[in-house]
């Protein structure tokens, strides 16, 4: 086995040794001091309220859609949180070590960060945002939203969902644990090549980001067949094609994507693992490597996967404007054939993240017209928002103030796209920090539509609303920061600053990096908005309780559904009799009728096994990092046990019997919460016999 | 399209009795969609074939006629077409309701795979020792790899086998069983599509 890289090999810990623990950064211990903070407050208060049983038996152990959306969305924001601070150490860096006469601190020539820390930096916000924040956020409102939706008690394979989401967090525990154990990749998030080759990154660095992405991605393929059986097999009776919300219409399209995506860059970073593990030479520089290979295979997973995270954006942006327009959404036929279309054209662009490749001008014009073919559907969802805005009775809640702010965002990111697709224009901007402006509109685009979502959905989950003062408080904080920070970037991409500086050599650039750090303030405070509306929304909810449509003009079958929502989602299966059914049965006068009956539930039961085999594919991880090879050999023989053992399994769920629905049912009408599963541990569990 | 019914007396809000989806066939949906997934994989990696398949990158090491033996490819794509067919025998036998027939099916193929596989490794092996491993060149390294990744997922399939070796006595055919012995009838026969593809295009080409 090729094992040439540098420093000590122990049969035991692999790679590991005392150094890899980076004790002597005050930056680092900071935040171990304070991450070790809140893991020992959280820790101590599920111990002090006793209420670890708990924790396992709803959360951990759940196979319910709902809780398992509700951990993908608190993953995401811990998450966004820490690619934010990743953000604010980089704007604060740049502001810092500007001109030839920057001082430095912490052992640092300029700025507080040293040139090999700020490269990690740079690639772990990267990395995070995309895959660890933005990724879980949105699979979290699909695994929330698209089962109340179209009708259904749960998703497809609700065992599988739960294996789903637990493997994207063994992902993102390994980028964590990379804070103190080691270091992250300092290639950036594309993994730029040949650099993550062996000789030229010796350290774990690169481990740590390759099998993070590949373990949470298989994840991410998991759920995309989750979601499209679900779409295809559960939609309750009536519910035609095309009287799909288009949240669920686009979360089907951005499964296609993810499905058909994700396996590239599977190949893509395995075949670098192969490289860095076995010695081959598919990257390398020499030995008949193809640098260009890799750069290719990454972006034709990379581009796709821009749009399987802007599909569902369009999604929550397609459910919140016509909420608060009172109003059908405008074109509902063309909203779905213009997010196919996007689908569809999302495989024929990835060349254009490097025209500078060289391919000449017929090739480059290839991919020139196909991006800014992304126009034309895009427009016409553009458009169908503002004609379902156009003369509506607008209600400015705070998802809409989001929803118009995304707007925007898709306005700015979405035209200066056009530029970039344009080969000329690409060769003269490439790698400035006016790309980095563009795509961050997208990607906060995408973070907009998320509080969003968040705020639109949060009633019907936990049976009351955000405050709507403090909403609009972190809303005017987090927009205005968003704008004053990149706008700044678009003028600094002009006046030809690149990408990626741990100094920022030109001091002509002074005061728009001054701007940034301004809105980098902005956002500070927009942190503390959310913080004190969560607390604030949590301490007087008695107040604002919701009933089932806390907004009173939504259109789509979740809010049919008491909130919050019951584990077994609808008392009785409904029957659809239109698109739109919500909004159709208030205009009747029927959105109060219960059935006058209620039937036996099939519910699936709780299991440990996924929650384990997610830890075990974080030991998987952690161990082939590290080299250690007898662990990986363990952890990953485990894996497949547990799957064996899984197949035996014979507990096919329980069966909810209707006097105990009614109970419910009533008691969820007093304004009760009944979103808890009764413990039935052993009773009525139905035994699968040979039929 | 979208009718906008007024409610009547025929009007359902509720629909009692709805029996939903049968298990056999989203899992099957499911298992579709895997194989998708699956296929894009193998696709990725023949793209990786392709692209490193030019003397450069052999970088003065064997190419593709000098190391692929189609009379030996011909051989190993008879044993997997009649382990596939042995398989499809056995599903025959689940039909008719017969255990100890669609286990004899299940072991003829479990064996053939096997014979495959070890005739890949030795393969491999051999041009090792010659010193033309998978770190000797790009060209070898794609020409490994993709044997390889083949080659795991027989061994997968086969592991699928053996426990269903265990099921089928245990269980009988249930739902469960049933529905994974029809999925793994399609693993097996797309393992042996992208052998034929590996065939065609690795060794028929190649030589």
């Amino acid at each position: 086995m090729h094992l040439q890289f540098p420093g000590p090999w122990s049969p035991l810990l692999g790679r590991l040794t005392l150094n890899a623990i980076p004790y002597t950064n005050p930056i680092l211990q900071g935040t171990f001091v304070g991450a070790a903070v809140i893991a020992l407050l959280v820790v101590g208060s599920v111990l002090y309220f006793k209420k670890v049983g708990y924790f396992w038996r709803e959360w951990l152990t759940s196979v319910d859609h709902k809780k398992i959306g509700v951990m993908y969305i608190v993953i995401g924001l811990v998450m966004l949180f820490r690619g934010f601070v990743d953000g604010l150490m980089m704007r604060t860096q740049q502001v810092m070590a500007n001109g030839p006469h920057a001082s430095g601190v912490l052992g640092s020539m300029h700025g507080f960060l040293p040139p090999y820390h700020f490269d990690q930096v740079y690639s772990a916000h990267g990395t995070i945002m995309i895959l660890f924040a933005a990724t879980p956020i949105l699979t979290g409102f699909q695994n929330i939203v698209v089962p109340l939706q179209i009708g259904a008690r749960d998703m497809a394979f609700p065992y599988m969902n739960a294996l789903s989401l637990w493997l994207t967090t063994a992902g993102a525990v390994l980028v964590m644990i990379s804070l103190f154990v080691g270091d992250f990749s300092a290639a950036g998030w594309v993994g730029l090549i040949p650099l993550t080759e062996l000789p030229y990154s010796p350290g774990v660095g690169v481990d740590y980001w390759m099998w993070a992405i590949q373990i949470s991605s298989i994840g991410t393929t998991l759920n995309a067949i989750n979601m499209i059986v679900t779409i295809v097999k559960m939609r309750a009776p009536g519910m035609t094609w095309f009287r799909l919300p288009i949240f669920s219409w686009t979360t089907l399209s951005t499964n296609i994507i993810g499905l058909t995506a994700f396996p590239v860059l599977g190949v893509a970073l395995a075949l670098l693992g192969a490289d860095r593990y076995l010695g081959t030479h598919f990257f390398t520089a020499g030995m008949g490597g193809n640098l260009m290979l890799y750069t290719n295979l990454f972006w034709i997973w990379g581009h796709p996967e821009v749009y399987f995270l802007i599909l569902p954006v369009f999604g929550i942006l397609s459910e919140v404007v016509p909420t608060f327009c009172e109003k059908p959404l405008f074109g509902y036929v063309t909203m779905v054939a213009a997010t196919f279309a996007i689908a569809g054209v999302s495989w024929l662009v990835w060349l254009h993240h490097f025209f500078t490749m060289g391919a000449g001008p017929d090739i480059n014009g290839f991919f020139s017209i196909a991006t800014m073919l992304v126009g034309i559907p895009t427009g016409v969802k553009v458009f169908n928002w503002a004609f379902t805005m156009y003369r509506a009775r607008i209600t400015y809640t705070v998802p809409m103030m989001w929803a118009m702010f995304g707007l925007f965002l898709l306005l700015a990111g979405g035209l200066t796209g056009m530029m970039l697709a344009i080969p000329a224009v690409n060769y003269t901007v490439h790698d400035s920090v006016f790309v980095i402006a563009h795509f961050h509109c997208m990607v906060l685009l995408v973070v907009a539509a998320a509080f969003a979502g968040v705020t639109y959905w949060f009633p019907k989950l936990f049976g009351f609303k955000l405050s709507e003062a403090w909403g609009k408080v972190f809303f005017w904080l987090f927009s205005s920061g968003t704008v004053v920070v990149f706008a700044a970037m678009f003028a600094l991409g002009f006046q030809g600053e690149t990408r990626r500086l741990d100094w920022t050599y030109n001091t002509a650039w002074m005061p728009m990096l001054l701007v940034e750090e301004f809105g980098m303030l902005l956002y500070c405070l927009s942190l503390a908005a959310f913080a004190i509306m969560l607390v604030v929304s949590i301490r007087d909810r008695a107040k604002n309780r919701a009933g089932a449509d806390p907004w009173g003009t939504s259109r789509t079958l979740e809010w049919l559904t008491p909130s919050p929502v019951p584990f077994y989602n609808f008392a009785m299966t409904p029957q659809v009799n239109t698109r739109d059914e919500l909004a159709w049965r208030r205009k009747h006068g029927l959105e109060n009728a219960k059935p006058d009956h209620y039937e036996a539930i099939h519910m699936p039961s709780n299991s440990g096994l996924p929650v384990i085999i997610g830890g075990l594919s974080a030991v998987w991880g952690f161990a082939m990092i590290w080299r250690i090879w007898w662990l990986a050999a363990i952890s990953i023989l485990a894996i497949i046990v547990c799957v064996i053992i899984r197949s035996f399994d014979k507990n096919e769920g329980y069966h909810l019997q209707p006097g105990e629905i009614e109970a419910m049912e009533r008691d969820l009408a007093t304004g009760m919460i009944t979103s808890e599963q009764p413990d039935r541990s052993h009773n009525n569990a139905i035994h699968a016999e040979a039929h | 399209m979208a009718h906008q019914a007024a409610p009547g007396a025929n009007t359902r809000l509720f629909h009692p009795g709805y029996e939903g989806h049968s298990q056999i066939s989203a899992r099957t949906l499911g298992f579709w969609l895997y194989m998708l997934s699956d296929a894009l994989l193998f696709t990725a990696l023949f793209a990786a074939y392709a692209v490193l398949d030019t003397p450069m990158n052999a970088a003065g090491g064997p190419i593709a006629s000098q190391i692929v033996n189609p009379v030996e490819g011909f051989w190993q794509t008879i044993i997997i077409l009649a382990s596939v067919t042995s398989y499809s025998l056995a599903t025959v036998a689940m039909k008719n309701g017969n255990r100890s027939g669609t286990m004899l099916g299940i072991v003829v193929a479990l064996v053939l795979g096997a014979a495959f596989v070890a005739f890949g490794f030795n393969d491999l092996a051999s041009l090792a020792a010659q010193g033309n491993g998978m770190d000797r060149s790009g060209y070898l390294s794609a020409y490994f790899v993709l044997i390889l990744t083949h080659a795991l997922h027989m061994i997968f399939g086969a592991l699928w086998m053996l426990v269903m070796l265990v099921q089928i006595p245990r269980y009988g055919f249930n739902e469960m069983v049933v529905a994974r012995l029809l999925n793994l009838r399609m693993f097996w026969q797309f393992q042996a599509t992208v052998w034929v593809c590996v065939y065609i295009y690795v060794y028929m080409i190649g030589a």
